[in-house]
């Protein structure tokens, strides 16, 4: 039941996930991996803007601790993820925690994190439906990159996702002030030093700008 | 239809790097008992995130420079519209892919 509701939640990311993932198959059979190495990246490293990255650096001959190094760094913002999830999923078993937390994306957060309860069960469908697409629209794109259709429109699914749960999720001024203060900060650092540091910035400035008006609020004034 | 070793042990690497950050918080938080301001603060990480995610894809489509994109900018607000009236995720998306679509 909450595997099945859990992959059903999944659709709007499944179908942002086969624009992107074709298109990452492209470029990845395009700087030369074989198709067992495609299937390798996509489902054991499974992160769309890490494959990109080590495929560009991969094609433009970096070496093996630069790559890891950026990878690192470009994944370091699974930790709030991940941390704000955690709450939601308080008493599961570690192991589940562990294998749900190990498929954890920006795109299957931000579906997840609007409830107060998360059952393990609920997450393994989202995850499972999620993962799985990537692999197989990876090996879509590597077969079919001569073809090279635009796949934009299908992968615009994602920011139309972010923006509808944003709609969903804002439920007070405070919040709406958060997301939009959220937006400004973020678009000033991919401005300043575009890469992998706006969305990490804005979140902490963002949520803590949040938790100040929250308090602040809540302190009568004498 | 083979793996070359050398990037085998590139991709294991990479997801070590990245399963680290991935589950360390989700397995040691949900052991402990939060403090409430933490909690709190914790709560406003969802929307934040959705906030910067979407600013980004909206106004900087490049990823570099600011743009204002047609197509993006009128599929994110059928979003925005479908999703206020319709409260359905799917009914969002579609409507956003499909204006999109027409107008790129």
């Amino acid at each position: 039941m909450d595997f099945a509701a859990g992959a059903r939640a999944s659709l709007p990311v499944v179908l942002g996930y086969l624009g992107i993932g074709f298109a990452a198959g492209v470029v990845e059979r395009a700087a030369g991996m074989s198709y067992a190495e495609i299937l390798l990246l996509s489902t054991v490293l499974y992160a769309g803007s890490a494959q990109f990255v080590v495929t560009s650096m991969l094609a433009l001959g970096a070496p093996s601790p630069a790559i890891v190094s950026t990878v690192f760094f470009l994944n370091l913002r699974h930790l709030l993820l991940s941390a704000a999830v955690a709450p939601a999923l308080r008493g599961a078993a570690a192991w589940k925690s562990a294998l749900l937390g190990l498929q954890l994306t920006d795109e299957t957060f931000v579906v997840a994190s609007g409830r107060e309860r998360i059952a393990p069960a609920w997450m393994a469908g989202l995850n499972l439906a999620a993962w799985s697409t990537w692999a197989v629209a990876n090996l879509a794109g590597a077969a079919l990159a001569n073809l090279a259709t635009d796949t934009r429109p299908l992968a615009f699914a994602l920011p139309a996702m972010f923006a509808g749960l944003l709609v969903l999720q804002v439920k007070s001024r405070l919040s709406a002030i958060v997301a939009v203060f959220a937006a400004a900060v973020g678009l000033v650092i991919q401005l300043v030093v575009p890469g992998q540091w706006a969305v990490v910035g804005a979140t902490l400035a963002a949520a803590t700008l949040g938790l100040l008006l929250a308090r602040w609020k809540s302190v009568p004034s004498s | 239809m083979e793996i070359r070793p050398e990037f085998l042990s590139l991709v294991l690497a990479c997801a070590l790097v990245t399963a680290v950050p991935r589950v360390l918080p989700l397995v040691l938080l949900a052991r402990f008992e939060l403090p409430a301001w933490l909690l709190g603060w914790l709560r406003f990480v969802p929307v934040a995130v959705l906030g910067a995610l979407t600013g980004i894809e909206v106004l900087m489509p490049g990823g570099n420079a600011l743009s204002l994109h047609l197509p993006s900018l009128a599929g994110v607000g059928a979003a925005f519209a479908v999703a206020a009236v319709s409260r359905s995720l799917l009914a969002t998306v579609a409507a956003g892919v499909a204006l999109y679509w027409l107008l790129s």
